[in-house]
């Protein structure tokens, strides 16, 4: 257990290296940062000065170093633009991300699963068939998509539900919540949605086939000959069975959320860490650039590693054959 | 993928035992004439086209923002979908952006379709060292949304349709390694393999002519659906302003650009360009669909 920890970390460690190393390069390899910081009417004499400043006249791979270094303190560099530092913007901004995501995912798993049930238990009926129609179309609609035609209906023609924008928070444990305010659910319900689509396709579907395959074991069979009521035997025999699955996915997923809040931010105007990275990209802010795309990998392999070790706890098969690529 | 799927393969004469498999759902032949519809459509853009959306000389600003069916201020055209903000026709402009969305989603899906399936070929009858290599790199891209890789890229390199054709190419091609690999590998044991071997035949001549056709039903399959994914996504890239340029508007940009006129009730600008790119879609995956029901043996054998 210990080597296949080792091992494991070690991986992780030569992810993050070499996502970093390619970040800074391709990052830094875009655009000049300078021709839009400095007056183009500003003599050669200041523009060195500001580079110099900034740290940018130095040779690629000293800034490559000093920008290691500084990371691994906890320092992914100062914004360009608003001269406070990267983590800390995004940190600011993370709140209102996480706040989005944690509701996807509960949509995604409180409707999914009651959905993929009834469509698992009745696969030929019509209301079954529907729901997997619909999973389809949920998979294969782009989020975008969706969320356009969310603020049409929802927004510009019923007028039911605000189209953008955060809205009233309210304050707790020091962060602030849309889900506590008033109207700040409102605001939260579109977005909360449109990111939810996706996951909400995929609970739908592993719940469904999870409850086909549970129900020719001989557990479900034995259950039901011992008589006992339909409602017992689906809730504890079919369920717990299939909740293994459905939580594991439901846990790797989370990082996926946070990546594709890109999109939906982006579209309904969220002030979370998706639309800092859209606009840092437009305004050639790269250390934020830089920030957000390290710090989602970090959390993605994070969470990777967590669900590895988790497995390998469990499983002994994978620890022993952990080293190879299967 | 070998017993059934091998009635497939086209040294079998498996073609046309395909094609009558195929035609058996009504559903999944209504979404290949869609597909041949929405092909054909993007091909002869330039002919079909009321305007040439982006000849700035065609264009009136006198037109812009007209609701679906109105006639042009000189009464020569009829916007039969309305006209954006610089009084485009909207038809026009879709049939040219369907062009552009087709093309780097066909384009992107054969790049990472030939580099992916080469990859897993190699990967799957060298095994050993360079096969752990290739896995890993699989493993290791595979644990990333492509929405992820394709962002990294783009926001690295910045716009431009080869730039997002290399982003699709980076963000797909594992999945035809890892299923190329995994065919290759039961392939790769069996007893044709062994014979052209020993009758001396040079390794690319059996991975290439020998091994690969027999490893395509699954790729086929994967490749169907890579392409309605490799458009989807590009459009979001796009519509987030990450993809194509200005100069080259895809179904993406579109939408993108009626977006703002969505609040005010305009909604033919950014709802028509969506409609296109959800029949592409929906076509592409019922086809994708049909071909899996067809060609994999987990699901024949029920």
């Amino acid at each position: 257990m210990t080597l296949f920890l080792l091992r494991r970390l070690l991986q992780t460690a030569q992810v993050l290296f070499v996502m970093s190393l390619l970040v800074f390069v391709g990052v830094y390899a875009i655009g000049n940062p300078l021709d839009m910081l400095v007056d183009p009417q500003a003599t050669a004499a200041d523009t060195a000065r500001v580079a110099a400043a900034l740290g940018l006249d130095q040779p690629l791979w000293v800034q490559y170093w000093r920008f290691l270094g500084n990371a691994l303190q906890g320092d992914l560099g100062t914004s360009f633009l608003h001269g406070t530092p990267a983590l800390q913007l995004i940190v600011q901004r993370l709140p209102a991300t996480l706040e989005l995501a944690v509701s996807a995912l509960l949509i995604a798993v409180l409707l999914g699963i009651p959905l993929g049930l009834w469509a698992g238990l009745r696969p030929d009926s019509f209301g079954g068939r529907t729901i997997m129609a619909g999973s389809i179309l949920g998979f294969s609609l782009p989020t975008f998509w969706v969320g356009l035609m969310l603020i049409m209906v929802f927004s510009v023609h019923l007028g039911w539900l605000p189209s953008g924008g955060r809205g009233p928070t309210r304050e707790f444990l020091g962060l602030e919540w849309s889900l506590l305010a008033p109207d700040g659910w409102r605001h939260l319900l579109l977005p909360a949605l449109n990111l939810a689509l996706f996951k909400l396709a995929l609970m739908i579907r592993l719940t469904q086939s999870g409850t086909r395959e549970a129900l020719l074991q001989d557990y479900v069979r034995f259950a039901r000959a011992k008589g006992l009521p339909p409602r017992r035997v689906v809730g504890v025999h079919v369920l717990k069975n299939i909740m293994i699955p459905v939580v594991t996915v439901a846990g790797l997923e989370f990082g996926t959320l946070i990546a594709f809040s890109v999109v939906t931010e982006s579209i309904f105007a969220w002030p979370g860490i998706g639309k800092l990275l859209l606009d840092s990209i437009g305004q050639l802010d790269r250390p934020v650039v830089v920030a957000y795309l390290l710090l989602i990998v970090f959390i993605y392999t994070l969470i990777s590693l967590v669900a590895d070790l988790i497995y390998a706890a469990l499983d002994p098969r994978v620890r022993l054959a952990g080293g190879q690529a299967a | 993928m070998t017993a059934a799927a091998a009635a497939f393969t086209p040294a079998a004469g498996g073609w046309r035992a395909l094609a009558r498999a195929y035609a058996d759902s009504p559903l999944a032949l209504a979404g290949l004439a869609l597909l041949m519809v929405i092909v054909a459509a993007a091909l002869a853009a330039p002919w079909i086209a009321p305007q040439d959306p982006y000849d700035l000389s065609q264009l009136d600003i006198m037109d812009s923002r007209l609701p679906p069916g109105s006639a042009s201020a000189d009464g020569s055209l009829h916007y039969l979908l309305g006209t954006d903000g610089q009084g485009r026709d909207m038809l026009s402009a879709i049939l040219y952006g369907l062009r552009i969305s087709v093309a780097v989603g066909f384009s992107a899906t054969l790049l990472a379709l030939a580099l992916g399936m080469s990859l897993g070929l190699v990967a799957g009858y060298a095994g050993g060292r360079l096969d752990a290599f290739v896995m890993r790199a699989v493993d290791i891209q595979m644990s990333f949304p492509a929405i992820l890789t394709a962002m990294i890229l783009l926001a690295l390199f910045g716009q431009g349709t080869d730039k997002i054709v290399i982003a699709l190419v980076a963000s797909q091609w594992a999945y035809y390694a890892r299923t190329t690999r995994g065919a290759a590998l039961v392939e790769g044991r069996r007893e044709y393999i062994e014979a052209a071997r020993l009758l001396g035949l040079s390794t690319p001549r059996i991975l290439f002519r020998h091994l690969l056709p027999n490893c395509l039903p699954p790729l086929i399959v994967v490749a169907a659906l890579q392409v309605a994914a490799a458009i989807a996504l590009e459009a979001t890239l796009s519509f987030l302003g990450l993809g194509l340029p200005v100069t080259e508007p895809s179904l993406g940009l579109l939408i993108a650009n009626g977006f703002q006129y969505l609040y005010s009730g305009r909604y033919w600008m950014s709802v028509f360009p969506g409609v296109a790119l959800l029949l592409a879609i929906v076509a592409l995956n019922l086809v994708a669909d049909r071909l899996r029901e067809i060609l994999n043996p987990r699901l024949q054998s029920q």
